[in-house]
């Protein structure tokens, strides 16, 4: 999928493109970490509090040694705290798609498997990256996403094919998150440039395969996909939605109150 | 349709190849695969586990208290069922 | 503790409550088929049933500060704490359901507020350091309890507990790591970590319950070694512990009688103020109303969610019938 015209949005050179590709890994886990720890002593019973704190658990540790490694390849002496509690919101590389408040239980669901299985296609790739210290995380990562998708699918069927009232949140969730999945196919010079460290995700042929896992999924869950349209888009350069700022305010307030400081 | 927290289950936790599998504990979970999964993130989370069996609590049959004469005593004078009831010549190793 | 209003208790068969307290005097194990004194199942349901409670309430003063937590690795343990409070919460019910009630049920008295659930869990935890204190004082208090609970005569407690125990170990130990870190940081992480003892330190104490001479369960749940020490001895074996813990990290307690008794190697403490725990008990605490309205609203919003679980496996199950 070729990269939608955003007013303001240029293409420039990208000084370090493999900090910034792995800044986008990196976010993209974080982010959606982090909106899944709001679940931890609310859910719907307690053992989806527990499964939901794994799959947490997972993101943001998968996200911590992403932004480790960013750091190192950056070479500016920024480590993964660094990385994640003293950037502002231009700075972040995530999709829209993760930093969007949790909202019911159908919709953090659902966008879990729409990443789950955007994010099982993407690390199965990675971890064929001769760049070995990305291959070894993705390797890693897999398993974890993986279990991930095992878990958030079965939900989708789950709520898709359980009550009405599920039906009708699952569906909305679906109608909501539909315009933010383009997003995560894009391919711009970052992309392109890392080819060099044979990072080879070909995003049009995950999208394909994406495509068929979403399809598969949703039909048995008798949901109906939305209609392609206009896609939001600018995550991977620093425009966000207005949401993920409040999300970082809240997640840095300390570390930021505390310059200097040691937790 | 009554607010229920889903059917309970009995979860068997394998810690090593080779092992038995041992009761853990249970889990709450509407079916089968969420059963199985909700065992895996309650009871293996740290790595106990590397084989997990989920059974319906309700499939479970149990020795009643009441029976533990007539089932459990009989068997604990049967001293030819074990092997210190053989004598053997001194010094010589059987195994 | 103002006992819970119960039906009467039909009266037991005298032989058979004289075999059951013979064999839990030899020390054996209870298990849940075994006959039982009506008056012992119903207090280890009620004492079960608290500390379950107690656990999943406990996941919201931590929970709290997960968005917050000023480092991934601090996140990330906090997550897995909070986590671990969720995983004790589900084996300590699993065990009471055992005595033959369901957790829905338990639940309800949860919500509706007919049972009780530790009154730490109603105060508010205002800064990072709290997190700390928490890990410290209130697990570490937990712990000097559930080890002596891991020997309780009922088979399925105190296997709960073992288990309990062999996964707490890591939350004191991560507490006392934030309160060594805070003390030894900067002047305002000095004085954060400082204000967060001085309000955590005598609702810990509390956690112990009333001295035995008030509690009205402690003789009968001594007797039948539900418990087997009494609230004073624990009291007095945490403070012991704590107190030089906290000393060497240059931490002062907010309890001017505080000091050391050579003869009986004891740390002896002040007077704790009753009326505030009786207070809290009664609902009157600073989070009780937040608490509870957290919890409501988990299991409100979660109704569809069960409903939709529920409907799927029937729906599934006739379909699987149906093909075979």
């Amino acid at each position: 999928m070729s990269v939608p015209p955003v007013a303001g949005a240029r293409e420039t050179p990208v000084a370090n493109p493999l900090f910034e590709y792995l800044l986008r890994l990196g976010d993209d886990r974080l982010v959606l970490g982090h909106r899944m720890s709001e679940w931890c002593g609310h859910g719907p019973i307690l053992e989806e509090d527990i499964a939901m704190a794994n799959i947490a658990l997972d993101l943001v540790g998968q996200g911590s040694s992403l932004l480790q490694l960013a750091g190192v390849t950056e070479g500016a002496g920024r480590d993964e705290d660094a990385l994640a509690y003293f950037r502002g919101e231009p700075e972040f590389r995530n999709a829209q798609l993760v930093e969007l408040p949790k909202g019911d239980f159908a919709f953090t669901m659902v966008r879990q498997f729409l990443f789950d299985a955007y994010s099982v296609l993407q690390l199965d790739a990675l971890q064929k990256s001769t760049f070995a210290p990305l291959a070894g995380l993705a390797s890693k990562a897999l398993k974890e996403d993986s279990y991930h998708l095992r878990h958030s699918s079965d939900w989708v069927l789950r709520l898709g094919d359980g009550t009405a009232e599920s039906h009708a949140r699952a569906q909305a969730a679906l109608d909501e998150l539909w315009r933010f999945t383009g997003e995560l196919f894009e391919s711009d010079a970052v992309d392109e440039a890392v080819r060099d460290n044979g990072i080879v995700v070909d995003q049009a042929a995950i999208q394909s395969r994406w495509q068929q896992v979403v399809a598969d999924v949703t039909r048995r869950a008798t949901l109906t996909l939305p209609p392609a349209g206009a896609s939001a888009s600018g995550g991977r350069r620093g425009r966000h939605t207005e949401f993920l700022g409040h999300m970082l305010a809240e997640m840095q307030i300390v570390a930021r109150s505390h310059p200097g400081a040691k937790w | 349709m009554a607010d229920t927290q889903l059917p309970l289950w009995e979860v068997f936790t394998q810690a090593g190849h080779g092992a038995p599998h041992e009761h853990a504990g249970s889990v709450h979970a509407a079916d089968a695969e969420q059963a199985m999964q909700n065992a895996r993130d309650v009871y293996a989370r740290r790595g106990e586990a590397v084989s997990l069996w989920v059974v319906p609590s309700s499939a479970i049959i149990a020795s009643a208290p009441g029976d533990a004469g007539p089932f459990f005593d009989p068997g604990n004078d049967k001293a030819y069922r074990h092997p210190q009831f053989y004598k053997v010549p001194r010094g010589v190793r059987v195994f | 503790m103002e006992p819970l209003p119960t039906p009467p208790i039909p009266a037991d068969d005298p032989a058979l409550v004289a075999a059951f307290e013979a064999r839990i005097a030899a020390g054996e194990s209870i298990e849940p088929k075994d006959w039982m004194p009506e008056r012992y199942r119903r207090q280890l349901t009620r004492m079960m049933s608290q500390h379950a409670h107690s656990e999943v309430v406990g996941m919201l003063p931590e929970g709290n500060w997960i968005t917050r937590a000023p480092s991934l690795r601090r996140k990330m343990c906090l997550i897995a704490k909070v986590q671990d409070e969720a995983g004790h919460g589900l084996y300590i019910y699993c065990g009471t359901e055992t005595l033959g009630v369901d957790r829905h049920d338990l639940v309800q008295q949860l919500l509706d507020g007919t049972a009780k659930y530790s009154s730490i869990f109603n105060y508010p935890t205002l800064t990072w350091a709290d997190i700390g204190c928490i890990g410290w004082l209130v697990d570490g208090a937990a712990i000097v309890n559930q080890t002596v609970l891991a020997k309780a005569s009922y088979g399925p407690y105190a296997r709960a507990m073992v288990r309990i125990c062999k996964e707490e170990n890591f939350h004191k130990r991560q507490g006392y790591e934030i309160v060594a870190t805070l003390a030894n940081g900067t002047p305002a992480q000095k004085a954060m970590v400082q204000d967060a003892l001085n309000r955590w330190w005598w609702p810990s104490l509390m956690m112990f319950g009333p001295s035995d001479a008030e509690s009205p369960n402690s003789a009968e749940l001594l007797k039948w070694r539900v418990k087997r020490k009494t609230n004073d001895e624990l009291r007095q074996r945490f403070v012991n512990l704590t107190v030089p813990q906290a000393q060497a990290v240059g931490l002062s307690f907010p309890d001017p009688d505080l000091r050391y008794d050579a003869a009986s190697e004891d740390w002896k403490f002040g007077a704790i103020d009753w009326d505030e725990f009786f207070a809290v008990i009664k609902g009157n605490g600073p989070c009780n109303h937040e608490r509870l309205a957290a919890r409501r609203k988990a299991h409100d919003d979660g109704l569809w969610v069960r409903e939709a679980a529920a409907a799927y496996a029937a729906k599934h199950l006739a379909r699987t019938t149906e093909a075979a």
